[in-house]
């Protein structure tokens, strides 16, 4: 095996730290920044050639200013704009919560979609039968939302420390077991008898997340995804359990040799990211839906690896990210109703910010200020 | 540092002999014909410059690194069928040269000669094809790949334009191995076989493309003792046949053993030469270090106590099931130092873990003070006062991307002062850690950088400042001294002398005997996984020493 | 000095006398309980040899676009490049080929413009695992984040244009590419001839599969482009000590690799249908990489498991079109078509668990290659 400059980070594993990428939170923080702006340049770019090959048939270099214009107001326009913003960035939040924290302890938690879906069906369940009051039915609700998540990341994590099988595959193929089987249960066992598509029951209004916003849709969710948010910040960094996560994240080995235990580091830190993602299904659910629907498709989990990618697997970062991205998802009806350009595209900028997040070097070849600092004295580069 | 004694030889420019009797090149038929020409051991110089022309020469060879000089206009000469070491310490540049000559790195000046005249190697593919091959430390075999497909790789025999010729592969390769004097078998698959043989085919890898020169880069690193002495027979016999050989290597006494003529490098020059037939260890390693070195170090008698660690008829398996350690009995008492010695891969690695609670006992018992702590935790000993330091350092006792401060608390950060119900207390750590590393001189400007800012022996501080500081009753050093520059060994050393004489209980693991002979009270010989002898270091000699290690036993069976 | 023998290697080639001895086994087994009319298991060895043969074509339906996927990811993940954007990479060629088909179909007639088809969604693909490659090889991004990528980028970027250019114009696909005609005396015999149908009453593209299967396998194992390619998976410090290029060998095994993907794009909308639906890959390639795991990273395998999953998958449209007889029948087609949607998952993660072998990857899959490293 090759040596690198972290000897305890080997194969597939992620090595949180160049994974992404060295330097100080300034020098990342105009990474991101850039790699927004190249992102958000060449959708205007597309959304001029959507103007020229669209039925509009028409070249308009402007177009993208109106384009941005109209995602803007969709998105920041008012309260309730506002309002749907802030619920589409919740999820993200969750999810993107749910990859950072496995980012930290050297695991690629791709699950978080199935993780997201069994924690709703869970809480979509609970929230069905039990009939205590409001907060004392949501809070069960959710409890059971995280628990069911958990379950669906301990499956992987455990996978990964006993038998040693990569999560990236375990975690992928879990995905779609989840669609499946859910899909199963909610069109079969579980089903609305009255419903006119297949769906769990509605919940009882003891588990339905109040809005907080009047005249908007906006629940409480969001509050919930920050308050989990600065739980999460704590426990990574300021709590002896978190050390031990990213110290196995950074070299298992050393954390072996320090007493700590790799093997249930890493099924205890799926599990947490399982947890997080259910909640994010949690008050999707609670909060939106009101039941599970047997044909769930969402791509809250994907997103999530963007999430916590650009938000650098830090918690405030993540935040930071999901709001970006729930800007450009609420935003994008509106620019589509006002120019009749494609929603999909806000999907390509992402994809694009994504690119150059990852690529950082691309970014640190065209600005030196952004390039992190070698090593104080040389190490030995010669036997 | 010292200046290169002025009475000790240059190194060679063509057509000056070094000074004193000539020796004939170990089974070259010119020289000794040459020999018996001039009618006996004494020739005429110019008869035998002439015949013992070079096969390859390095000539003012440069190479700078940022911030470092790894080689420094050196000068290297190796004859048609000698075996000629290369000597020096860990980043003497040895391996920058020889990464020159393979075509992995290109030289910032000077010219390499074959044959008398100037190539420019630019590639390993260049340099095979100039006949030049290289058998790497570590071996660059796949695995899952037969012994066949190892060989031929990158210069296949073929069938046609696309397919392989496996048969015709392996005819050549058992033919070329049985010239060599031993089998092998071209079917095999190289990860199930023994690192030995490993190490033949890497040397078959290089001769079945023609190679003439063989670079040789620490090859008994890992070998036993037996492995050794066979490989030295193949190597004898290739060099008979004229292949030349350039073996590098850091062990006094193989080189002493094997070598036609020595070179010396320390800090990218060449020191000088010197002729295993006269130079001595001791010689050898005031060339390579600059100064006298006294292998001896400052320490007075020992005062042992009571017994601290007992080992009891320990059996311990290794990551693929095998036992490797087999039934090892000893004891370390307080206030002495315990050496365990032998030839890297007779089971100490796994004996050391599993007395540290990172391997599991298959059997035996392991006592701390008359606790039976067998197969507890890592975590469970670090409180009853064991301290580990590990041999590989950057894989095992340091997080390397992680700040000095956070790996000056690695093993304590779960308790007081560092934390207290789960949180951190960062402000405790950053005072621990300024104390720590004015105390153990860590060369930093700051405590909050990360630890791979750090030189090798800086590291290895970092490390002793983290164990030694706490309270113990058992300290194991694993290699503690391996990779660091002299400097740092001597402060090392030193602080186990002393924690020796606070009434501590030492157990030294180290595969340089020196050391281990330098430090020890009492010494363990480790072989087969087995402590086949314990000496008292005082009257032990280091031949039987040696002996022992090599065979097990202490007298060669008549 | 004694022969370096390798008794592990004599184990290997006993085991594959062991699995031959279990196929033999089974067949026997399943011979009897159809000839003496064992229940349940009689009727479903009679299942198997009247009802499904006819039905087989759903099975290579199924089945080939999964093993295009795997063989992609074969490529790719043998020389040490790790290619989670298999699907992203064969929606991205389903599309382009269904834009080139619709549009030269007015130009050049049907067959022709299908065939230009296929060649732009070859492009098409090699130009997105050229970006992989780059990515992974050059820029040394983390592998999977580059695959998610190409991921998110194919969906949005297929999305987008589809509406653009499809749905607003209505614009409809090509006829789809002929498919080679069966002659029926062969069709008539029992068991095997369906099964021939099956596999030859194939458009070209599904047809060249088996062939690009064998060319594969035998390319990688015996050639010296093979033994090149699987070196630099394994150990690339050796092979480059060796002379080999293995950032050249990386790049063109990844850009070939997109070749597959591009075939099975192109058979989705090109041969099985000749429309796009936005997504309508619905995680195939992903499903072709669990076939690369379960076929343990070789062609062959990679096949075989494609088979066994398009079987599985297959399984519940059998069932409802064709059910075995008695009670058997009531049972198979009482089991809901979510878990037959399952299996292949589910077999990968055992496969994974190491319940059946381990699954070794090439020992550097997914470690880009750093020249200046020690070791």
């Amino acid at each position: 095996m090759t040596e690198s400059a972290n000897p305890g980070a080997a194969g597939l594993n992620v090595d949180a730290t160049t994974l992404l990428g060295g330097g100080s939170l300034g020098r990342q923080a105009i990474v991101t920044g850039i790699a927004i702006v190249l992102g958000l340049l060449i959708g205007a770019v597309l959304i001029v050639l959507s103007g020229v090959i669209g039925p509009a048939q028409s070249f308009d270099p402007t177009l993208p200013i109106a384009g941005y214009a109209a995602l803007l107001e969709g998105a920041l326009g008012g309260p309730k704009a506002i309002a749907n913003t802030l619920n589409s960035a919740t999820p993200l939040i969750f999810t993107g919560l749910s990859v950072a924290f496995g980012f930290r302890a050297g695991l690629f938690n791709i699950g978080a979609n199935g993780q997201l879906l069994v924690g709703g069906f869970c809480a979509a369940i609970v929230g069905t039968s039990v009939a205590l009051p409001f907060p004392l039915a949501a809070i069960v609700a959710i409890l059971a939302g995280g628990l069911g998540g958990a379950l669906w990341g301990f499956i992987p994590g455990a996978l990964k420390a006993w038998r040693g099988a990569h999560e990236v595959v375990t975690t992928i193929m879990l995905n779609s077991i989840a669609f499946l089987l859910l899909n199963l249960l909610a069109s079969s066992i579980f089903k609305d008898q009255g419903a006119t598509f297949p769906r769990t029951p509605d919940v009882l209004p003891g588990s339905v997340l109040p809005i907080i916003l009047v005249n908007t849709r906006l629940h409480a969710g969001i509050l919930i995804a920050l308050a989990t948010t600065f739980v999460v910040w704590f426990l990574l960094f300021k709590t002896t359990l978190g050390f031990e996560i990213r110290t196995v994240g950074a070299n298992a080995s050393a954390a072996r040799y320090a007493g700590m235990r790799p093997a249930f580091i890493t099924i205890l830190t799926m599990s947490l990211a399982g947890a997080l993602a259910g909640l994010g299904g949690t008050v999707e659910i609670l909060g939106i839906t009101k039941n599970y629907p047997a044909e769930y498709i969402v791509n809250f989990g994907f997103d999530g690896i963007a999430v916590a990618l650009l938000g650098r697997a830090h918690p405030f970062g993540v935040v930071g990210a999901a709001l970006l991205f729930g800007v450009m998802r609420a935003g994008a009806g509106a620019m589509q109703r006002a120019t009749d350009i494609p929603v999909d595209i806000i999907s390509i900028v992402q994809a694009v910010i994504l690119l150059f997040v990852a690529a950082q070097i691309i970014i640190q070849q065209l600005l030196p200020a952004a390039r992190p600092k070698g090593p104080v004295e040389p190490s030995a580069a010669a036997a | 540092m010292a200046e290169v004694p002025p009475n000790l030889p240059h190194p060679n420019q063509p057509g000056e002999p070094a000074p004193g009797p000539i020796s004939a090149a170990a089974g070259n038929p010119e020289t000794a014909a040459a020999d018996q020409a001039a009618g006996g051991t004494t020739v005429d110089p110019a008869i035998a410059a002439r015949a013992t022309a070079p096969a390859l020469e390095m000539r003012a060879i440069s190479k700078r690194f940022p911030g470092v000089v790894a080689n420094d206009h050196i000068d290297l000469s190796i004859r048609p069928g000698e075996i000629h070491a290369l000597l020096g310490e860990n980043g003497a540049g040895k391996s920058t040269l020889m990464n020159i000559l393979y075509g992995l790195l290109s030289p910032d000046e000077g010219e390499i000669l074959l044959d008398g005249a100037v190539v420019e190697i630019s590639s390993p593919s260049d340099a095979i094809a100039r006949g030049i091959g290289m058998v790497h430390q570590h071996f660059k075999l796949v695995p899952v790949f037969s012994v066949a497909e190892n060989i031929v790789l990158g210069n296949e025999t073929m069938a046609n334009a696309v397919f392989l010729d496996v048969r015709r592969s392996e005819g050549r390769i058992r033919a070329l191995s049985q010239q060599l004097g031993f089998e092998i078998d071209p079917e095999a698959m190289v990860g199930d076989l023994s690192v030995g043989i490993q190490q033949r085919i890497e040397i078959l890898k290089a001769l079945y493309r023609g190679a003439k020169v063989l670079i040789l880069d620490e090859p008994t690193a890992v070998l036993t003792p037996q492995e050794t002495s066979e490989i030295f027979l193949v190597l004898r016999r290739l060099a008979g046949e004229g292949t030349s050989i350039v073996f590098i290597s850091h062990k006094l006494n193989e080189v002493l053993e094997i070598a036609d003529r020595i070179t010396v490098i320390r800090r990218g020059r060449v020191v000088g030469q010197a002729d295993p037939k006269t130079a001595t260890e001791e010689s050898l390693a005031e060339m390579m270090v600059g100064r006298e070195v006294s292998l001896v170090v400052d320490k007075g008698p020992a005062s042992p106590g009571e017994a601290v660690l007992t080992v009891e008829d320990l059996t311990v398996a290794d990551d693929r099931g095998s036992i490797v350690v087999a039934g090892a009995s000893f004891g370390v008492r307080a206030g002495e130092i315990f050496g365990l010695a032998g030839v890297a891969g007779n089971g100490q690695e796994e004996l050391v873990e599993a007395i540290n609670g990172l391997r599991k006992v298959t059997s035996g018992r392991v006592v701390l003070g008359g606790h039976d702590v067998t197969n507890d935790s890592s975590r469970s000993l670090s409180e009853r006062g064991v301290a580990y330091i590990p041999g590989d350092r950057q894989r095992f006792g340091l997080v390397l991307p992680y700040p000095i401060e956070d790996n000056l608390v690695l093993t304590e950060y779960y308790h007081a002062p560092f934390s207290r119900f789960g949180v951190i207390n960062e402000r405790a750590i950053s005072k621990r850690a300024s104390e720590l590393i004015s105390q153990y001189d860590i060369r930093t400007p700051s405590g909050g950088l990360p630890a791979s800012t750090l030189s090798g022996g800086n590291q290895q501080k970092v490390i002793v400042a983290r164990e030694f500081s706490r309270d113990l009753v058992l300290l194991v050093a694993d290699q503690p001294t391996r990779g660091i520059d002299v400097g740092s060994i001597e402060f090392i050393h030193r602080q186990i002398v002393a924690k020796r004489d606070a009434g501590i209980a030492v157990l030294l693991v180290s595969a340089e005997l020196d050391e281990v002979l330098e430090l020890s009270d009492r010494i363990g010989i480790m072989y087969r996984g087995q402590l086949v002898a314990i000496l008292d270091a005082s009257t032990a000699e280091k031949e039987t020493i040696g002996l022992i290690m090599a065979t097990g036993r202490a007298e060669v069976p008549a | 000095m004694t022969a370096a023998t390798s008794s592990v290697a004599v184990l290997r080639r006993d085991a594959r006398l062991v699995w031959i001895g279990v196929a033999i086994g089974l067949i026997v087994l399943a011979l009897a309980a159809l000839l003496l009319d064992v229940p349940y298991l009689g009727s479903f060895v009679d299942w198997l040899i009247n009802r499904v043969p006819p039905l087989s074509y759903l099975i290579v339906q199924y089945a080939v676009p999964i093993a295009f996927g795997a063989l992609c990811g074969v490529m790719c993940e043998r020389s040490g490049v790790t290619n989670i954007g298999i699907e992203g990479m064969i929606l991205t060629s389903a599309f382009v080929a269904f834009l080139t088909g619709a549009y030269l179909h007015t130009v050049v007639g049907a067959p022709l413009a299908a065939i230009i088809g296929i060649g732009t969604a070859i492009v098409a693909a090699m130009l997105l695992s050229t970006l992989h490659a780059w990515l992974s090889i050059t820029i040394k991004a983390d592998q999977i984040i580059s695959g998610t990528v190409i991921n998110i980028l194919a969906l949005g970027g297929t999305a987008f244009f589809n509406q653009l250019l499809v749905s607003t114009t209505r614009l409809s696909g090509t006829n789809t590419l002929p498919r080679l005609d069966v002659p029926n005396e062969l069709a008539a015999v029992p068991f095997i001839g369906p099964i021939i149908d099956a596999l030859l009453n194939q458009g070209p593209i599904a047809m060249s599969l088996i062939v690009l299967v064998v060319f594969l396998q035998i390319m990688l194992f015996r050639s010296r482009w093979g033994l090149r390619t699987r070196a630099v998976g394994e150990h690339p410090k050796a092979a480059d000590t060796v002379g080999i290029d293995v950032v050249r060998t990386r790049y063109r095994s990844v850009i070939l690799g997109g070749v597959f993907a591009g075939l099975a794009g192109a058979y989705l909308t090109l041969e099985q249908f000749n429309s796009f639906q936005d997504n309508m890959t619905g995680g195939v390639g992903f499903i072709g990489l669990a076939a690369m795991i379960f076929g343990r990273w070789t062609p062959l395998g990679a096949y075989g498991a494609a088979i066994l999953f398009g079987a599985v998958q297959s399984m519940q449209l059998a069932v409802r079109i064709s059910p075995p007889e008695g009670d058997l029948g009531g049972i198979i087609s009482a089991i809901p078509p979510q878990v037959f949607g399952m299996l292949p998952y589910v077999f990968t993660i055992i496969v994974l668990a190491g319940v059946v072998g381990r699954a070794v990857p090439p020992a550097a899959d997914g470690i880009p290659y750093d020249k200046e490293a020690r070791g």
